[in-house]
């Protein structure tokens, strides 16, 4: 067996063969398994780059390509976390305050706030060079702990940068009467210059968009040949036996500094982009739902794997823009409720026996609540978009929407709950009453708030990830010794 | 001197609220070594609770019992249905990864967190809800020793907090369920075979640590009033530097390090500066790391993973 050769640290042959086994699934998932095998990862890679220069040719439209220059940012702050946490093993809680230290830095040596207009070509790189020290001054009272503490430390410097950025639009510097204003606090900082190249001056998302791929695609590079490296094959040692790699000679501690520095790095690099591209900055950017979000891609692909990362990154990009738009979302709900049916059902004769009850349900309902004349919400202010209009001659809506809508919201979370410790055989039947209160839900409550719609699926997804997958999409099993 | 004397009191009411949050952290870092990244939202959902509490016995102005008891039952109910929580959360999100790597807890409570939050949000709206002490509580009401004046709301949440604190070492020291929690602290396997229950343990652990937050929680909305969805963050992230400071996993320290962390924290506001506490309290924490790894109260840590 070829597999068995390139088995990397951290996978043995039992696991390896793990994941084929568990390869072999029925139903629908079993079909979406084979065709993800027959691909190789170059092709892939190449599939994904020609994709990306066909749409920086031929997509011109303004909102999409801000989406696809966020998305860049978002990829390399995933790649950037991928090094700390997926190769390394740290825990860096603090990782957008690197990102949002780049974009600060950046507006402060290209702007009108402190009347400081650096060339591209020299803020850019000096910057990266800061934030990759700021990253070693932050690693230093960690260096000797593991976890736990770097955790709270990173997670209490993140805090730490917010406030210091919100109080520092009034400092009073010994010597000087009045007070200075350095970060524009709350109000951020508008009005930054946009990137200069050889003369060429950046007009708009697509121009970065091209400076992004160029970026990302060197990343790329260099992220899989260091992972191939010593440096590379060192932090995987350390993140999954930090003891027994010390008695083999390597220098622990100094290798997880590395780790932190070359994450932090990435990260200001990212920021310098992300404010070039804003064309200001504000601290709201910078914080814990950020950081949550990159977390939640990075573990979602499979931590430590460079092609999860991609995958995490697109998934936690893109998902939000088709959130905001209530048709696709509604879409992709249906989908996403119909693809876990089946693959918890596991078999096309369950499924089928799953979406059928699902349908009669509410179909009993809605048959119920007419005959017995309960007051339901006009389905014209509601079913806007095509999904909602086909599912309103089905889908029974109470008057008070937003009250019914929390009481299911909070059954739905229980009946999932309920769902994870039930027998097989209630389990059955349990599977179509959650479908069903989940749409009832959905278009009740989570449809008119995207935002927190967004937030609940990711920790929701964290969660269940856990406990199901916890190597993610695309991770290896890893066995640990504790 | 009054003014220091006043910044002390401050600091010492503050610090029993971080001492009773910090206390969650180490009570379930001391049985299962995990983080509880939640723990700071389900002391929001504590505050909630406690505000529902009011208002179900007619608000804060048209209160239908006498206020001791209001106060009592905002506690108490506050407290059994955030412990509830607790163990549920517990026994979903955490127990079906125990024995898994150790990020995958830490991931999963990440995830719990955002869920309370945004559920919190969906469920009771973004509005900013108000305790509002003062109609109840007149903010005259209370004593003073020398210059300093320590109003009622401090007083109730002083004699609070140390009797929280109190009752939770007088537990852990006497009762059986507090013996076997520092029995799989020190050792969870040799526990294991002595005959101890290690799931009805660790919803103790969970239930006492869920309550005393809740109650940290409510003793905030006293104090500062406002309660919203997101009020968890930053008093969790308190709570658990205070946990740190005072070495993680240990009882008096994390009592220790929530009144360090209120004193300090009302003491740098007082005279340095308002907006740069947290930079100073940073400081604190850094200097703990470098000086003492362990926490004050932590013992050495032996090495191994």
């Amino acid at each position: 067996m070829s597999e068995q050769e390139n088995l990397g640290i951290g996978t043995d042959e039992w696991v390896a063969q793990h994941e084929k086994r568990l390869a072999r699934r029925a139903g629908l998932l079993g079909v979406l398994d084979l065709l993800n095998q027959k691909v190789s990862p170059t092709i892939r890679y190449a599939i994904l780059g020609i994709a990306a220069i066909a749409f920086g040719l031929f997509v011109h439209d303004f909102y999409l390509q801000r989406i696809a220059a966020n998305l860049g940012v978002f990829l390399i702050l995933t790649l950037g976390l991928n090094v700390v946490m997926g190769f390394a093993g740290l825990l860096d809680l603090g990782f957008v305050a690197f990102f949002g230290f780049g974009a600060y830095a950046y507006a402060l040596t290209s702007s009108a706030q402190l009347n400081q207009h650096w060339p591209t070509y020299l803020s850019v790189p000096a910057i990266v060079i800061v934030t990759a020290f700021l990253g070693y001054l932050v690693s230093l009272p960690s260096r000797r702990l593991f976890g736990d503490y770097l955790a709270i430390v990173t997670l209490f410097f993140g805090q730490v940068f917010i406030q210091l950025i919100i109080s520092s639009d009034s400092i009073t510097f010994p010597g000087r009467e009045e007070s200075t204003d350095i970060t524009g606090g709350s109000n951020g900082i508008p009005g930054l210059d946009p990137f200069v190249f050889f003369g060429y001056k950046f007009k708009g998302a697509g121009d970065y968009y091209w400076l992004l791929l160029v970026i990302l695609v060197l990343l790329i590079i260099a992220i899989i040949r260091v992972d191939r490296t010593r440096v590379g094959r060192a932090w995987k040692t350390v993140r999954e036996d930090s003891l027994a790699s010390q008695a083999m000679g390597i220098k622990v501690n100094n290798l997880k500094m590395l780790a932190f520095i070359v994450g932090a790095a990435i990260a200001g690099l990212a920021g310098t982009i992300f404010a070039g591209i804003q064309n200001s900055v504000f601290i709201n950017g910078f914080d814990m739902p950020l950081l949550t979000l990159i977390y939640a891609a990075v573990i979602l692909g499979g931590s430590g794997s460079i092609p999860g990362s991609i995958l995490g990154a697109f998934v936690m990009s893109v998902l939000p823009e088709i959130l905001r738009v209530q048709n696709y979302s509604e879409m992709l709900f249906l989908s996403v409720l119909i693809l876990t049916i089946a693959a918890l059902g596991k078999s096309w004769k369950k499924f089928a026996f799953n979406i059928s009850l699902v349908l009669l349900v509410g179909l009993f309902i809605k048959v119920l609540t007419s005959a017995l004349n309960i007051a339901t919400t006009p389905a014209a202010t509601w079913a806007i978009a095509p999904v909602s209009k086909v599912l309103q001659h089905w889908l029974f809506i109470p008057q008070n929407r937003l009250l019914w809508g929390n009481v299911a919201f909070v059954l739905l979370i229980s009946l999932i709950a309920y769902y994870s410790i039930a027998k097989e055989k209630i389990k059955l039947y349990l599977l179509p009453l959650i479908a069903y209160v989940a749409i009832f839900v959905w278009e009740d409550r989570l449809v008119i708030e995207p935002n927190t719609t967004r937030q609940l699926i990711i920790g929701m997804l964290l969660v269940v990830l856990m406990i199901v997958r916890p190597q993610g999409f695309l991770g290896k099993t890893r066995v640990e010794v504790l | 001197m009054s003014y220091l004397g006043q910044q002390l009191v401050n600091g010492l009411t503050l610090g029993g609220v971080y001492a009773l949050i910090a206390l969650g952290y180490s009570l379930v870092y001391g049985v299962l070594q995990i983080l509880n990244f939640a723990h700071g939202d389900v002391y929001m959902i504590g505050a909630f609770l406690g505000y529902f509490v009011e208002l179900a016995l007619g608000g804060p102005t048209k209160s239908i019992v006498p206020v001791p008891i209001m106060l009592f039952l905002m506690f108490a109910i506050s407290m059994i249905g955030t412990g509830l929580l607790g163990i549920v959360i517990e026994r979903f999100a955490y127990r079906p990864l125990r024995g898994s790597s150790r990020i995958a807890p830490l991931i999963s409570a990440l995830g719990v967190s955002i869920l309370l939050q945004n559920a919190a949000q969906l469920i009771f709206s973004a509005n900013i809800r108000s305790y509002d002490t003062s109609s109840f509580i007149p903010s005259t009401a209370g004593f003073s020793i020398g210059d300093v004046t320590i109003d009622s709301v401090r007083i109730t949440i002083l004699i609070l907090a140390f009797g929280l604190m109190f009752a939770l070492s007088r537990w852990i020291n006497k009762t059986q369920v507090g013996r076997a929690m520092r029995a799989i602290a020190i050792d969870r396997d040799a526990a294991v075979m002595m005959g101890i229950d290690i799931d009805k343990v660790i919803r103790w652990t969970f239930f006492v640590g869920a309550a005393l937050a809740a109650a940290a929680g409510v003793m905030n909305g006293l104090l500062l009033r406002g309660v919203s969805s997101g009020m968890g963050f930053v008093p969790g992230l308190k709570g658990f530097t205070a946990a740190v400071i005072g070495g993680i996993g240990s009882i008096p320290g994390a009592m220790a390090g929530g009144l360090l962390l209120g004193v300090v924290e009302s003491l740098t506001q007082g005279y340095l500066s308002t907006n740069f506490s947290d930079f100073y309290t940073f400081i604190l924490l850094i200097a703990v790391m470098l000086l003492r790894p362990n926490g004050l109260f932590g013992k050495k840590a032996i090495v191994k993973a």
